[in-house]
Order: C-alpha cells, then structure tokens, then sequence
C-alpha cells in the first residue's frame, strides 16, 4: 500500500535489465519498499537492490504470456503498489530503413507489448483500488523527428496510450504515470553524441519517484523539457525537418 | 456504494464499497458476502491512517449498530460495536457514571475502542479500555456470533487487534461512579523536559488523570518545557453547583481552510501563547468536554491542515529508555518540526491485547503536515530508535510503518497471526493497513 508519505512496500519492474528501471528500484527500496519483482528475460542476475528481490521470466513479444507474468508477480508478494513498464529497444533509423521486419519488430516491443502490458496492468490495480503503472514514455513521441521516426512514433502511440488509460482509470484508485525522459546518456544510447537537455538514468528515477509520492500524472525529464515541447510542437514542418536530429 | 475513504489525518484515499448494516443479521450476511478483496468494519472514522479503508474491497460502517442499556446495580455498560462514547457519556454522567477511559476524542465507537485498546489520560492507574472489557461479542470470518471473555486467546487478539479477527457487534464493559459531572484540575508549567518528567513520575499516583502538552518548538535550555495537567473527578465540596454534562460542538472549522493556514509561523506562534497562557500553578475546576476533549469543541479540525493532510506519530519506549526519549524531543526541536500539539503521557500496565499498544513507559504524540520535507526520513529514524529501545508506535495513529518494523516493535505479532489465521483462515479481514504491514 502506499503511505501517508508517498513511500511503496512491492513493485514490479518489467524490463528487469532497464537502467532506469533499475534505478528507481532502487530509489524506491531505499525510502522503504521492501519487495521487488524483476521481470526479464532469461539468463537474468539480479543486482542488489537493497529489498527482497523476486525474478519472473518475461518475453515482451510473448503477449499471450503476460498474464502468467501478473498472475506470479501478486502471488509472490500480493498487492502491486507500483507497475513499471520500462522494456524497449533503440536501434537507428537507418537500420531500421534497411530491415522493415526488424522496424515491425521493434515497435511491436516498444508500442504492442506495452499495450498488452498496460492493459493487464490496468486490469489488477483497478481491482485493488490503488496502485500506480509507470509509463516510460520519451521526448521522442512528444513531436516524432525524421531521424529516429520509428522509434518515434512508437513512443507517441505508448504516450497516447497512456493518457488514455490514465483517463479510463480515473476514480477506480488506480493511476498511471508518464514519464517523459529527453536524451538519456547509458546503455541504451552508448555511442550517440548526447542531445541537448540530456538526463542520466539516476536523473529520470529521481524525477520519477518525485513525481510518484506527489502523485503526479506525468512528468518531463528534465522539467524544462515540457514547455520547450509545447513551443516544438507548434514549429512549422518546414522548420522542423531541417532539425539536424 | 462505492467511496474513498480515509482515515481521520486524510491521507492517503483508497476506494471501497460501504454498506451500513443496522442489525447484527445484516452484518452477517454482508459479511457473507464479502468480495475476494476481504472486509473490515469501520466506525466514526478517528483512527489517523488506513486501520478502517479497504481498497477495493468492502468497508462496514457500523454507526448504525447503536443499542446499548446500562445496569446500574453492576455499572455494566452492554453497548453495540457502533455506540459512540459521546452518546453513552451524554446519558450516563447526569446519572454519575463515567466511561472507563475517554481518549482525546468522545467520537470515537465502542467497536474501535476495543480494536484499537485506546486509552486515555488514566492510563497510568486504568490501564487502557480492553482492561474493563467483561465481554464481547465477535463476528467471525465463518459467520458465527462468537462470544469471548477475558482469557480467551481470541479475545486477547481481537483488544488492539484493529478489527482483523472479525467485527465486534457488542461490548460489555465496567463504567466507574462519579459525583460531579466537573472535574478538580491542577495546572502547572514546567521548565524543561526533565522537570517534566520528574513532576509525573513523582505526583502520577496522586491523580487519576494527568497529561503534559509539550512545546516542541523551544530550544536549547527550555526544550520539553510543558504544560501538565492533572485532574480527578470533582466531588460536591469541591464545586459549589455542578453543571449537566453538556458536549457540543463550540466552534466549526469552515469547510474549505487554505492548505497553510497550519505552518511553521502559525505553530510557532501558537505554542507560544499555549504555554504563556498557562498559570506557572493553578487549581480550577473544568467541564469534562473541555478537560478531556479540548479539540472536540472545534468540528472538522482535521481539516486544518489542508488538502494534503497530517500524519500523527505517537509512539511509547519502556520505563529505562527516557534517553531515547530524550533524544526523539531534541531532534524535533531541533529539526523545528512544527507540530500543533505535542503530547507526553505516562503510561502504566499494559491490557494484555497481543497487539496493543500501551505499555509501562513514556508515550509522546505529535501531529505533523503530511507535506513537510524529509519527513518520511525523520520518522524512520525515529521508528529504529523507538525499536530499539523495546518501544512501539500506535497503529491507530500510524498511517506509514513498514512491515519489518511492525514486527520489531510488537513482538506477540506471531502469536496474534496464529489466533488469527486460526479464526480467519482465507484472510477475509483485511485493511489497508493490514496489507501495508503486512498483517
């Protein structure tokens, strides 16, 4: 349950390699949460966390395994107080110019799989009457650039999606939290020149369980991101496709 | 009819159905009924944090269980578990009869005064209120009407068991005489939290009622300096014309307050004039709404401190751990929490309820605004110091302990689960509170 203080006693971290997802595990177990479910895919070693660590086999592109997923997470430590979906792969636009298939693939994990997640997500929080799914969104969906539009636009479907879920939840006790990162310098983009307004994955799980206690709806990594983004999207195209990246 | 419910800090909201039986058959059969989400019973909604919320599940508010008769030749009290002791006073003090213990609020319900063993400021020589318990009755998670007495194991988890063994549907308990319906109060101001002490530890036994408000927000020599109070039913001699008890609202709080209308410079201001308005010594004779539930005359005061709410840390350390003690008030006055009234009260033998809260020992509480930064920090660090000094904190106040140190600080916790997985084995009691600690 959560407290009068904003704090969590279980989480379920889907994506249970996600560097950000990680860290705010950990930040979580660190101000009193006390289990954690790492869902990944297998060959997976836990990092200590700091709190009783449970590890559940999941396949983002095995949907019709999701349920099982949920079923074992709430019976290893019951009520889920906060649903993580931090599962995603990058890749480039060129690569994915190349291989059509490989693009497919990657929005079905980035958009399908969050989808299938999402719903069973929602499904178990609104049964409790309380609970909180945190949605890794990304700047890259807030206006969709000709440089990584695949991703891209996997990013704006998962946000809308997100909205409109947090919408349906509305007064069940259950909510949803976007979170909305700009560059994250890590695993994930190794190699890439940070964009401007960069983060580090500590940075997002900082803003993120801030934005949990508060129980805020949705949160821009860094904040300054939300109103440039509200300037970006109203920039002619014109202006906007001739964006370096 | 599905609600959010809180508890009396409003913190922290969860959904549930709310059904009010007004008979015992009606709880029985919702209890019957329950969901998979489990149930718990509530009552006039006073305990601080999630002890009487069910999200997702089913809340029985009992307020409409309310007969209770009165024997005078035994001064036996037979209330149901939705009596108020606001009720129950308004009848009985024109007849000369007192409840056994009357915590900070009369609003409060036979039912939770049971589940939550409350006590109040005779703590010292009364004990707490599951110690003038004769019987009770129980409504189990199988639909049976269970009645138990002292000794019974279930019993002894159901006193301060926070309603997870069933619902109580009756209470019978002893009332005691009084002549007067005012009471003889000794006021005294203290200079530092030492002299606070040693006042109460030497004069306690002289009283049947004694308290000290503390004022947190004074520093360095005057920290702990108090105002104590000590008062035992008055007799005729002592009031020339005794007054009917007459309770009531004095003053409403307005509906909507600003968020800030408690914050650190009103705190600061107010602790200060509590404490310059005291008399350095003074005997007076006091109206026992005013002596027992000063906060009771402002409706609604909860609301005070805004949309985001407060939390309550009371907590006891055992009689040899004054240094813990200590050392909890001088990080408060230290760290400035603004806290609205700070109270220290010293507590005698326990009720021997598995889970409840009183022992012999000192026992502080403390209201704080649930937005305060490093709040959640501070009071973890006061939780590992409270533990380890063999104390606890009050789970009828708590809204924000975890699991592990519930079972630290309350070390019959496994033998409560075992009575309780024995009366309730699929868990159908279940609150909020019972999941965040995993009860």
């Amino acid at each position: 349950m959560k407290n009068a203080l904003g704090g969590v006693d279980t989480v379920l971290l889907l994506g249970g390699r996600s560097e950000i997802g990680l860290e705010i595990v950990r930040l979580l177990a660190g101000l009193g949460a006390g289990r954690v479910v790492l869902a990944a895919r297998d060959g997976f070693d836990p990092p200590d966390l700091g709190a009783e660590v449970h590890v559940v086999p999941f396949d983002a592109l095995d949907v019709h395994g999701h349920g099982a997923v949920f079923a074992r997470a709430t019976e290893l430590v019951g009520d889920l107080d906060v649903v993580i979906s931090a599962f995603g792969v990058l890749g480039t636009q060129e690569r994915y110019d190349a291989d059509p298939a490989a693009a497919a693939e990657a929005v079905a994990v980035n958009y399908g799989a969050h989808v299938s997640v999402g719903l069973h997500a929602a499904r178990v929080l609104r049964e409790q009457g309380h609970g909180t799914l945190v949605v890794l969104s990304s700047v890259a969906g807030a206006r969709v650039r000709k440089a990584n539009f695949v991703y891209g636009s996997a990013k704006a479907g998962l946000d809308g999606f997100a909205q409109g879920l947090g919408d349906a939840l509305h007064g069940s006790g259950a909510r949803v939290l976007i979170v909305r990162p700009g560059f994250v310098i890590g695993r994930m983009t190794k190699g890439l020149a940070p964009a401007p307004m960069s983060s580090t994955p500590r940075q997002v799980a900082l803003a993120t369980v801030a934005a949990l206690r508060a129980g805020a709806p949705s949160v821009w990594v860094p904040r300054a991101l939300g109103p440039a983004f509200r300037v970006l999207r109203l920039l002619p195209r014109a202006l906007w496709r001739r964006l370096p990246r | 009819m599905t609600t959010f419910l809180t508890g009396w800090g409003r913190t922290a909201p969860t959904p549930a159905r709310l059904a009010r039986p007004r008979s015992v058959g009606q709880l029985r059969e919702l209890v019957a009924s329950a969901p998979r989400r489990g149930v718990v019973a509530r009552g006039l909604g006073r305990s601080y944090g999630d002890a009487a919320q069910n999200a997702g599940g089913l809340v029985v508010d009992c307020t409409g269980l309310d007969a209770w008769t009165f024997d005078e030749g035994s001064g036996l009290v037979t209330a149901s578990g939705g009596v108020s002791l606001h009720t129950l006073m308004t009848a009985l003090v024109p007849q000369g009869w007192f409840v056994p213990v009357s915590p900070g609020t009369r609003h409060v319900t036979v039912g939770g005064a049971v589940a939550a063993d409350v006590h109040g400021k005779n703590h010292h020589r009364d004990s707490s209120f599951g110690a003038h318990v004769r019987s009770l009755t129980l409504v189990t998670a199988g639909g049976e009407v269970l009645t138990l007495r002292p000794g019974h194991p279930l019993f002894a988890a159901t006193v301060g068991g926070m309603g997870l063994t069933g619902v109580i549907a009756e209470v019978t308990f002893g009332c005691v005489p009084i002549r007067t319906s005012m009471m003889r109060v000794d006021v005294q101001r203290t200079a530092d939290l030492d002299e606070t002490m040693a006042v109460m530890a030497d004069s306690d036994h002289r009283h049947r009622y004694t308290v000290a408000w503390i004022d947190l927000i004074a520093r360095g020599r005057r920290m702990g300096r108090s105002v104590l109070t000590r008062g035992d039913h008055a007799t005729p001699a002592e009031v020339k014309e005794a007054p009917p008890f007459a309770p009531g609202a004095l003053a409403r709080a307005p509906a909507w307050v600003p968020g800030g209308l408690l914050n650190g410079l009103s705190l600061r201001a107010f602790n200060e004039l509590w404490y310059r308005r005291a008399p350095r010594r003074r005997t007076l004779t006091q109206g026992i709404a005013p002596f027992f539930h000063p906060l009771d005359g402002v409706e609604g005061w909860n609301r005070m401190y805004g949309p985001r709410g407060f939390v309550q840390y009371q907590f006891v350390v055992p009689l040899g751990a004054e240094e813990t003690l200590r050392g909890i008030v001088a990080t408060l006055s230290e760290h400035g929490s603004p806290s609205f009234l700070t109270v220290l009260k010293r507590f005698g033998p326990g009720s021997g309820g598995l889970l409840s809260f009183p022992m012999p020992g000192w026992t502080l509480a403390l209201d704080l605004p649930a937005g305060g930064r490093g709040l959640s920090g501070l009071l973890r660090g006061f939780d590992r110091r409270v533990a380890g000094a063999g104390g606890r904190v009050y789970l009828a106040k708590d809204a924000r302990l975890g699991a592990a140190m519930m079972a630290e600080m309350y070390p019959e916790l496994e033998r409560w689960r075992r009575i309780r997985d024995e009366a309730d084995p699929a868990g159908l009691f279940r609150s909020d509170l019972a999941r965040r600690l995993r009860l």
